[in-house]
């Protein structure tokens, strides 16, 4: 399959591509590893006639100690992740969770900002991160603005990033290197999650999150507050499914799904151990 | 436009088309056929090959990204007329059976021995989840990858 025919552009810089935005607006697209964008252009799913290649920009790529948070430039590969002692010893969840992303081959292309901005409720890292509280940095034309993953994602593939906007930077706190459990439950090994939850524990609260049980990536918060009230795993499970909106496809019909979710949600309390 | 690419340690420049995939140009531009078009969904990694030593499905790149790249394919692991110790593994361990998946389970293999020179059979399992082999032929694939990483 061969996507539409589009003028690609080699950019260099964060501010070529804010230009490069400016100038074509919402007929570019930014392509970063392109492990969603290159199949969805293939599909004629999507049929930008503008692709901004930002694979090549390094200072967008990097895992550093900031003090209070790591932060993770948005071009940084999940296979960085996944490898980063930096993130085993602060925020070991995160980690952990970059090598369920895909296959090898995805992770060594794939992309922490991109997997973020593409909004893919199926997708693993953006429920981590809305877990984690992190923060995403976005550089527009009139500047920078720190947006909290919990309020970024919209809908299906729709995220508070503009039309002109980059996502640049991920900022995560450090929760350690403490016991964490992502249960992704799929028919063949590199799909993606028809439901996936994971819980781990924060300072202050033990998270929980649901990959695909909704139009967005979810914390659980009724099991969440079970926990803080002392209830069982068991008991706490049970709330999983409660306030989720999860699909019915070809996969799995929501009744299932939502079954999944509370058998996943007790494994991943049971595996974590908190 | 123009791209300038290293294929099997020969620096090669080509005139392609933006939307030109990469293994479209490996197969049709610079004739090397050895790498497959499986599922064309970037799910079953019969067009895995190496840029810059790591494997990718070559499905889900734009030639034009591999600009300045590195590229290595089935074709280019052969030295002085020898196998790669991967190839003479597969073929030890009888690790193919129709073949069509063979040329991206050995790229994938020789990346995975790069990240772990020393893999326990759940790694080479999990390694290459993202080929698949339609013939079920997993085991004796499995058994070669094992094999070629105790041939150092």
């Amino acid at each position: 399959m061969i996507p539409a025919s589009f003028d690609y552009l080699r950019v260099d810089s964060a501010e070529q591509i804010i230009s490069g935005l400016a100038e074509y607006g919402d007929e570019a697209k930014i392509l970063a590893g392109g492990m969603s964008l290159i199949p969805l252009m293939k599909l004629r799913l999507a049929t930008p006639t503008v692709l901004l290649d930002a694979g090549k920009i390094s200072d967008l790529a990097y895992i550093k100690d900031e003090g209070s948070y790591i932060a993770l430039g948005a071009l940084t590969r999940h296979r960085d992740l996944e490898t980063s002692t930096l993130l085993s010893e602060h925020c070991a969840v995160l980690r952990g969770v970059a090598a369920e992303v895909g296959d090898n081959q995805v992770r060594h292309r794939g992309t922490i900002g991109g997997s973020v901005a593409h909004g893919d409720p199926a997708s693993d890292l953006p429920a981590v991160l809305v877990a984690l509280d992190a923060a995403f940095i976005v550089q527009g034309p009139n500047g920078t603005r720190e947006l909290p993953a919990a309020t970024f994602f919209n809908g299906f593939l729709e995220t508070e990033l503009a039309a002109d906007e980059l996502l640049t930077e991920i900022r995560v706190p450090k929760t350690g290197s403490s016991n964490w459990s992502y249960q992704k439950f799929n028919r063949r090994a590199q799909d993606w999650a028809i439901v996936g939850a994971l819980a781990f524990r924060a300072p202050d609260s033990v998270r929980v999150a649901l990959v695909n049980m909704g139009s967005v990536p979810i914390r659980a918060r009724g099991v969440e507050q079970a926990l803080a009230s002392g209830s069982s795993f068991a008991l706490a499970a049970q709330e999983a499914a409660v306030g989720t909106d999860a699909p019915d496809d070809s996969n799995a019909s929501a009744t299932y799904r939502e079954h999944l979710a509370r058998v996943l949600v007790k494994r991943a309390l049971d595996e974590a151990l908190i | 436009m123009k791209i300038s690419i290293s294929i099997n340690g020969q620096s090669q420049q080509h005139d392609v088309e933006a939307r030109t995939l990469l293994v479209q140009f490996l197969r049709e531009n610079a004739n090397l056929t050895g790498t497959k078009v499986g599922c064309d969904t970037s799910s079953c990694g019969a067009c895995t090959v190496l840029v810059d030593g790591e494997s990718v499905k070559s499905c889900t790149m734009f030639a034009a990204q591999a600009d300045g790249a590195s590229v290595t394919t089935i074709e280019g692991l052969m030295t002085d007329g020898k196998f790669h110790r991967v190839q003479q593994a597969f073929q030890d361990e009888h690790g193919l059976q129709c073949g069509f998946c063979t040329a991206g389970m050995v790229m994938a293999a020789v990346s995975l021995l790069e990240e772990i020179p020393d893999p326990t059979e759940s790694d080479v399992r999990f390694g290459l989840e993202g080929n698949l082999c339609r013939c079920t032929g997993y085991h004796n694939i499995v058994k070669a990858v094992m094999t070629a990483a105790r041939t150092k």
